[in-house]
């Protein structure tokens, strides 16, 4: 993360509000402890996020005093893109890769650090720890540079950029036990609580406002239920469970049996989806 | 690890980590036995499975296929190998483990190389129908060069020799007996099915000869003592922390070894030592720091410190020097120009450097020392390298943190080698600059002119030597005192001994800019035609000369009208195919981006062009008169 500060002109650090950016803006300011830290953070916000993330990311933006800038594709908003009626995977087109992609161009931001794991999912497994970007934000899996011990190529040319995957080799795991340990605050949403949700397509969501369709046969029910990811609420899948406190949620992952992704219903249409995204600028 | 990826957390309970490398060839069953150590350890979650078993069906297999499991791309999964490597993760309650996944292919030595140089440990397969094969002595090689000192001998398929204990220790004695020359401290063969789980997790019932333990067994058990905390201090600094003008701290992370507030530091390239004074962190201060903490360091003394300086204790210090032989692995298509400008990064340290001799190639199949001229992908070489500033540095197998180094190309900004430095050259400290007392300026003012270098540069029959003769005509007949150095006068005489290859070219142009830099001192305007087609060497001499006395020339013709004047016959030569590399035809030309003169010669007469380059040559020398 020092590397980054210090090699690169305009960083940023991408603040997803999970619990793997938590883990990252912590480490951040530790690293970086006296000073403030070198580079804003940036929330690309689809308008969909949960309600509790928003006032969550608010609050810890001023807990620490950082620089948050937020970005939501406008644009996106004028055509009437969501979730809902538009479908998961032109929403996520829209209204985060392409919005991202615009924000680091509108703020010429030339590395983009992000909390991404490699054992979140099979494409990523192969991501390098600095992930080469050319102009245009096309990742080719074929032309990324070796990494070899810790030593990163950091070079890039005007227009280039790299994304920094930090959190590589932590796995889900790690986080949670390194948020135990270090008594990170993380959303409340990954504690389990009595919240109203529908079951679709096999998944729970959760009803956070108004704005999610019902179908007529469609009542929301209490259920006691947490997330173990946290994206657009009608997208995030939620398990029920009775885990409380940060002991709770380490002591199910533990014994987990199912992968967290699977919460995730971006990934589910087909087994190379993530690959696709990322080659199209997909954190 | 390293700063950009944070190490894993410290906990008080923490499993300690193991990084393993496995090699094999395409057939070995290598993502077979990840995937089966994944899901026999339980680490494959229920709807991974489910996706796997979808997609064995798809691709034709009945059984769980769990290659599946570990083969990530596309592209990969369609051609039915692992072109990259891949980082897996599992624990178990004794040991977490973080296996690089790295392909068997002769053109993937970089890949193994780069999975290998984190590993702690190799599993190297060996179908049991098979034997050691050749990729088996280059895996086994490509290892010990990147310092893994343990290795797991797994002998795959033994259930398609009818678990056969002759088989068995007949490869194990072949391979005992060609790995014995590399410095491994264990080797333990076990016979393993990956595809039906035999001596991967459980013990097999079909091997009752075994008495060794299984895989996994051993994998949780080795003793891999990281006895870095016990080496000798090393801390490279990589950033310098200034919140305000009171505090000023160095930022890194322990690279080996131990230290604590009040013990004397040395720092290796200048040489000046002080106390440590606080090591800071977001948690407090400490009284010591070990091998892999990030801590902020501030000292007694303000003394100059920058990125990329090494701190260490004054009784063990590191070497510095400005060359060293080291071990280089090639990991680009383009090949190796000994002699050209590249970017290494050492640690923390970015400086320009250059490979200035090949002592040998290695074949990595047969160990054999070959001479070479150039390096091409994943070929490996033992050389010299000098850099442009004195590095610092240990040998790689004292410390893989500060002996390691990176190469990267200047123009593509890829990284294109790896090294392993083996120890450094003292020559460099024996043969030290002679300051001249009589300079290049006392010299230029004696002939009133501001000296230069004038480079031409551009395709075969250009015009270059036509326009540079111009230049050199109307000079004289201004008083300047001007010399003209052409590319094929040189090659008649200096150059005679090179040919037109990639490396050749580059010394060419070494040479040519070595000479034209002597003629600038002795207070000339240097006029230098040569076609230059490579934009690093061009730089190179540019950076040798110095940017305000290099004026770039780019004598822009199109190819074919160079090949329609074809003042030397080489064209039409090249046409009927009796000589080869001819720039522009079958060897590339890199076209300047911003030289300091761009003369469109289809535009402009020759008569037109050298005035051109006159009046700038005298412009600039009045420019800086007058700033005098």
């Amino acid at each position: 993360m020092r590397e980054v500060a210090a090699e690169f002109k305009r960083p940023v650090m991408l603040y997803s509000i999970g619990k793997d950016s938590s883990v990252l803006l912590h480490i951040a300011i530790k690293a970086f402890y006296p000073a403030k830290l070198p580079f804003p953070l940036l929330h690309v916000d689809t308008t969909w996020k949960f309600r509790e993330m928003i006032s969550f990311r608010d609050a810890t933006a001023k807990r620490l005093g950082v620089e948050l800038i937020v970005h939501v594709n406008e644009e996106g908003i004028a055509r009437g893109i969501n979730p809902i009626d538009s479908g998961s995977a032109l929403h996520t087109q829209v209204m985060k890769t392409d919005a991202l992609k615009r924000a680091l161009e509108l703020y010429g931001f030339d590395a983009a650090l992000g909390g991404a794991r490699r054992d979140e999912e099979k494409s990523r497994a192969k991501e390098r720890i600095l992930s080469f970007r050319s102009a245009g934000h096309v990742w080719d899996p074929r032309n990324q540079r070796p990494e070899l011990w810790g030593l990163f190529n950091t070079r890039i040319r005007q227009g280039e950029s790299m994304r920094v995957f930090a959190m590589s080799n932590w796995t889900e795991l790690d986080v949670w036990e390194y948020i135990m340990l270090e008594k990170i605050p993380v959303v409340p949403l990954y504690f389990a609580k009595q919240r109203p949700t529908v079951r679709r397509n096999g998944a729970t969501i959760m009803v956070d406002d108004n704005r999610l369709p019902l179908n007529c046969d469609e009542t929301p029910q209490m259920r006691m239920i947490r997330f173990r990811t946290l994206g657009c609420y009608p997208l995030s899948g939620a398990i029920e469970s009775d885990a409380t406190t940060i002991e709770d949620v380490v002591a199910e992952m533990q014994s987990a049996t199912v992968s967290e992704r699977q919460g995730r219903l971006i990934d589910t249409d087909e087994a190379a989806s993530m690959e696709r995204k990322k080659r199209e600028g997909y954190f | 690890m390293t700063s950009i990826a944070i190490s894993k957390p410290v906990h008080p309970s923490a499993r300690d980590q193991l990084r393993f490398i496995t090699c094999g060839s395409v057939d070995d069953g290598k993502s077979t036995l990840i995937g089966r150590l994944l899901h026999d350890s339980k680490m494959i979650y229920q709807d991974q499975l489910a996706a796997v078993k979808r997609d064995s069906i798809r691709h034709g297999s009945a059984d769980i296929d769990f290659a599946l499991v570990v083969d990530g791309l596309e592209a990969e999964r369609e051609q039915g190998i692992t072109i990259d490597v891949a980082y897996r993760f599992f624990t178990t309650p004794r040991r977490s483990f973080m296996v690089a996944d790295t392909p068997g292919h002769e053109q993937y030595t970089r890949n193994m190389a780069t999975g290998a140089s984190n590993a702690q440990l190799a599993i190297i397969l060996i179908d049991a129908r098979k034997g050691v094969l050749v990729q088996t002595r280059r895996h086994s090689f490509i290892c010990s060069l990147l310092g893994i000192r343990h290795v797991v001998l797994a002998l795959n398929k033994i259930d398609l020799v009818a678990y056969s204990k002759s088989a068995f220790d007949r490869i194990v004695a072949s391979y005992l007996a060609f790995a014995t020359g590399l410095g491994f401290s264990s080797i333990v063969p076990i016979p393993i099915s990956a595809r039906h789980g035999d001596n991967v997790v459980d013990r097999s019932a079909h091997t009752k000869w075994y008495h060794g333990p299984c895989l996994m067994e051993h994998l949780e058990s080795i003793d891999i003592q990281s006895d870095t905390a016990s080496q000798a201090f090393r801390f490279p600094v990589q950033w310098v922390n200034r919140p305000d003008p009171d505090f000023r701290g160095y930022a890194g992370s322990v690279a080996s070894g131990t230290i604590s507030a009040g013990d004397e530091i040395v720092v290796a390239a200048s040489g000046r030592t002080t106390r440590i004074k606080r090591i800071v962190t977001h948690d407090g201060d400490l009284a010591d720091a070990e091998a892999g903490d990030a801590v902020t360091i501030t000292l007694e003394d303000e003394i100059d410190i920058g990125r990329g300086d090494l701190l260490s204790r004054p009784t063990e210090r590191p070497s510095v020097a400005d060359q060293f032989a080291a071990y280089l692995i090639w990991m680009d298509n383009e090949s190796l120009a000994p002699g050209r400008n590249y970017i290494l990064r050492i640690g923390s340290q970015t400086v320009a450097g250059s490979v200035t001799a090949i002592r040998y190639r290695i074949d990595v199949n047969t160990c054999e020392h070959l001479a070479a001229e150039t390096l091409s992908l994943n070929e490996i070489a033992f050389c010299n390298v000098a850099t442009a500033l004195p590095a610092a540095f240990d040998p790689y197998d004292v410390n893989r943190k500060t002996g390691s180094f990176i190469v990267i190309d200047r123009f593509t900004n890829r990284t294109v080698g790896a090294g392993m430095i083996a120890f450094p050259l003292r020559r460099a400290t024996n043969v030290s600059w002679q300051a001249p007392s009589v300079g290049r300026s006392e010299r230029a003012a004696l002939k009133h002119q501001k000296p230069c270098v004038v480079w031409f540069t551009g395709l075969s029959g250009a015009g270059k030597s036509t326009i540079a003769n111009l230049v050199d005509q109307k000079l004289l007949a201004m008083s300047r005192h001007a010399m003209l150095l052409d590319g094929d006068d040189l090659r008649n005489g200096l150059n005679a001994d090179l040919g037109f290859s990639k490396a050749e070219r580059v010394e060419n142009i070494r040479r040519a800019g070595q000479v034209a830099k002597l003629m600038l001192d002795s207070g000339l305007i240097v006029i230098c035609s040569f076609i230059s087609p490579y934009r690093s060497e061009r730089d190179m001499v540019r950076s040798l000369i110095g940017k305000d006395e290099f004026v770039e020339v780019f004598v822009d013709t199109p190819i074919e009208e160079c090949a329609r004047r074809d003042p030397k016959g080489l064209y039409s030569k090249a046409k009927a195919g009796e000589i080869k590399n001819i720039t522009g035809i079958d060897a590339s030309y890199e076209a300047p981006t911003r030289p300091e003169i761009h003369l469109r010669t289809m535009e402009q007469a020759p008569e037109q062009a050298a005035e051109v380059v006159v009046d700038a040559v005298m412009a600039r020398a009045l420019l800086r008169d007058e700033r005098r």
